[in-house]
């Protein structure tokens, strides 16, 4: 076996009288460690049984032929397969404990979802396949356009966009299209100061020019100031509702009408929806775009499992510019797919596409799962429960960490938190660090930035009251050590496989390949 | 040469129309250990109060603004290759660029060194 480069090496405190004793192996009973996988093996283990090469084969390759090894690991299966299930017991998973990042990152994913999803109609089935012989699946994302419009209360939706970003991308498309479409050339997007970050990027990407509303002390968007700044060159606004600082935005329907008034559009960050569901439906708030992220509000598996999906709900003002393609339902039951050759008259105002195919169709298959299983009035208690566990998460935290907003109301789904009131010198880190020693994955950290050091915690509708008290039970003796100036804080992570890493000097310094010890190049 | 200071925590000092501008200790500590700067390209020409570089911790990417108009003379070219210098010098080595001043009758809207300190102790 050689040795690592990358500085991945077990750290064993010799302070600590119990980890003083190593072990010969590096392991800890069934906490394993676990090398790269160039460093396991041998270049001449193979777990594939290649028959020789034809004769004259490498005169097919017309001389480009491999004259030298080019360093893949050489591993059996039971190897390979160790490796990986190895590494995949070092993960934190929500299938492991609560996530206090919440639904941004990952709730539970219901295993009917994935059992539906997994049926061969559905799972094994082609975009190019003809039309005819994919109706179960054009009946899907048919079905789940109907629910999405009815939840939302909008015109239209657009299935196809990828993600919540490529989501976003699609209504400021709109919003250009319908522009061009006046013959206006409006150049600026307001995007207030707690925006997601993606807000501004996505705007500036479709080439606008971005300008910050600032938030008011209550933490919500200041309408005045907003008012103030309405003009002609203004094409739109990008606001998410429920806010990055937790809160309902109160004057939703105000900003919508002003900005109306004036001409522009409404782009709603529908991240969190999930709060709202069953309960507010955006398109009574004068909202023309938002975008959907069916991981957080659908329950669809996302952070390493995902892929994304982000469909857009859109007002009858955004809806003809809409992208292709999309699914119509006939009079005589069959669907049909409404591409560039078959739009004919009925859309002829599209931007585009967003896609090459109809979407994400395994995602569309578990949330449809999901909306069905619940039915209107559970998904009204997803957002329900969501909000009660986070407000129940705010008000047992608020003596002991410091609720920058706690004052102005219930939360939404997520409670935020600063770092007022620790002592000098302790930050959110090294609060995030201890938490990883009492058995969870840190919370969202200095974000949003209009507060310091701040601490945004999602327990999401899915935890028992049981494992919340828990958490909060973790996440108030550490708020505690840090208020106390505990210096044990500081060592934090002390159990863990790994203790603090320096993530300045792996952000200054990445190495991001493996070099092979034995080669010339590992010499610089 | 007189120090200037802006709401957004920049610095500019001028010497014959000339400005160097940076970002203040009390910035560099509350982001943390830079890993990453961007600074302008000379001959850009910056507005007031506009994004004119981009410095990014280990918690957060953030902007610079240009406290005064004016026309990117030199980019600070060490930043790229030691972001630290923000952190160790962040009022001297670890300048961000230098910028011919459009209009310094704008330096009067800025802040000296005691109307800094008093701004951030309220912070």
């Amino acid at each position: 076996m050689t040795i690592n480069q990358s500085g991945w090496r077990p750290e064993r405190p010799e302070s600590d009288a119990a980890n003083a004793r190593a072990t010969f192996t590096g392991n800890r009973a069934l906490m394993l460690e676990e090398p790269l996988i160039f460093e396991i093996g041998d270049s001449g283990t193979t777990g594939v049984d290649f028959d020789a090469a034809p004769a004259g084969g490498a005169d097919r390759l017309a001389g480009l032929g491999r004259t030298a090894a080019i360093g893949l690991p050489g591993l059996s299966e039971p190897e390979a397969v160790r490796h990986y299930t190895r590494l995949s017991r070092q993960n934190y998973a929500i299938d492991l404990g609560l996530f206090p990042l919440g639904s941004c990152t990952m709730k539970h994913n219901p295993r009917l979802n994935e059992k539906l999803a997994r049926l061969p109609g559905f799972a094994d089935i082609h975009p190019l396949q003809p039309v005819d012989t994919v109706q179960g699946a054009l009946g899907v994302i048919n079905e789940l356009a109907h629910w999405l419009i009815r939840l939302t209360g909008m015109y239209g939706v657009a299935m196809t966009p990828k993600a919540g970003a490529h989501g976003e991308l699609c209504g400021i498309l709109c919003i250009k299209a319908a522009l061009e479409a006046r013959g206006e050339d409006r150049k600026v997007i307001l995007v207030p100061e707690s925006a997601h970050g993606t807000n501004p990027a996505t705007a500036a990407f479709a080439g606008f020019a971005i300008e910050n509303i600032p938030a008011n002390a209550d933490g919500r968007v200041d309408l005045d100031t907003l008012k103030a700044r309405l003009g002609p060159d203004v094409a739109g606004v990008m606001i998410t509702n429920p806010n990055t600082c937790g809160l309902f935005e109160r004057d939703m329907k105000a900003i919508s009408d002003a900005v109306h008034a004036v001409g522009g559009y409404v782009y709603c960050d529908g991240a969190n929806f999930n709060a709202i569901v069953g309960r507010v439906r955006p398109g009574d708030l004068g909202i023309d775009a938002m975008h959907i992220n069916l991981h957080k509000t659908f329950s669809t598996p996302h952070g390493g499992g995902g892929p994304g999906a982000g469909p857009v709900v859109l007002s009858e003002a955004l809806a003809p510019y809409g992208p292709l393609p999309f699914t119509a339902r006939y009079a005589d039951g069959h669907i049909r797919l409404i591409e560039e050759e078959t739009v004919g008259e009925d859309h002829p105002d599209t931007f585009g596409r967003m896609a090459a195919f109809n979407g994400q169709m395994g995602m569309f298959t578990r949330a449809l799962a999901y909306i069905l299983s619940h039915g209107a009035d559970g998904l009204r208690q997803v957002a329900d429960d969501a909000v009660l566990n986070a407000n129940y998460v705010l008000r047992q935290l608020e003596d002991v960490l410091e609720a920058p907003f706690g004052a102005s109301g219930p939360c939404m789904h997520e409670a935020l938190f600063s770092d007022a009131g620790f002592a000098e010198g302790f930050t959110t880190l090294d609060l995030a660090k201890a938490l990883i020693d009492e058995g969870y994955h840190p919370m969202t950290m200095y974000f949003p930035l209009v507060v310091h050091g701040a601490m945004l915690v999602e327990p999401t509708e899915t935890e028992s009251k049981a494992a919340i008290d828990e958490f909060i039970g973790a996440l108030r003796s550490v708020a505690k050590r840090a208020k106390a100036g505990d210096p044990a804080l500081k060592a934090a992570p002390q159990f863990a496989p790994r203790r603090r890493l320096d993530e300045t000097l792996a952000a200054r310094k990445p190495v991001l390949v493996w070099k092979a010890p034995d080669l010339p190049a590992a010499a610089e | 040469m007189t120090t200037h200071y802006s709401t957004d925590h920049e610095w500019i000092a001028v010497a014959d129309g000339v400005a160097t501008v940076g970002i203040t200790d009390y910035a560099q500590s509350q982001l943390g250990d830079i890993v990453f700067v961007e600074v302008p390209q000379a001959g850009t020409t910056l507005g007031k109060g506009k994004e004119a570089a981009v410095v990014e911790s280990v918690k957060a990417a953030s902007d610079v603004y240009a406290p005064v108009t004016g026309e990117v003379v030199e980019g600070n070219a060490a930043l790229e290759a030691d972001p630290s210098l923000v952190n160790t010098a962040p009022e001297s080595d670890g300048w961000f660029f230098k910028l011919k001043l459009a209009d310094p009758a704008e330096l009067d809207g800025l802040m000296d060194e005691a109307a800094y300190k008093a701004f951030v102790a309220t912070l």
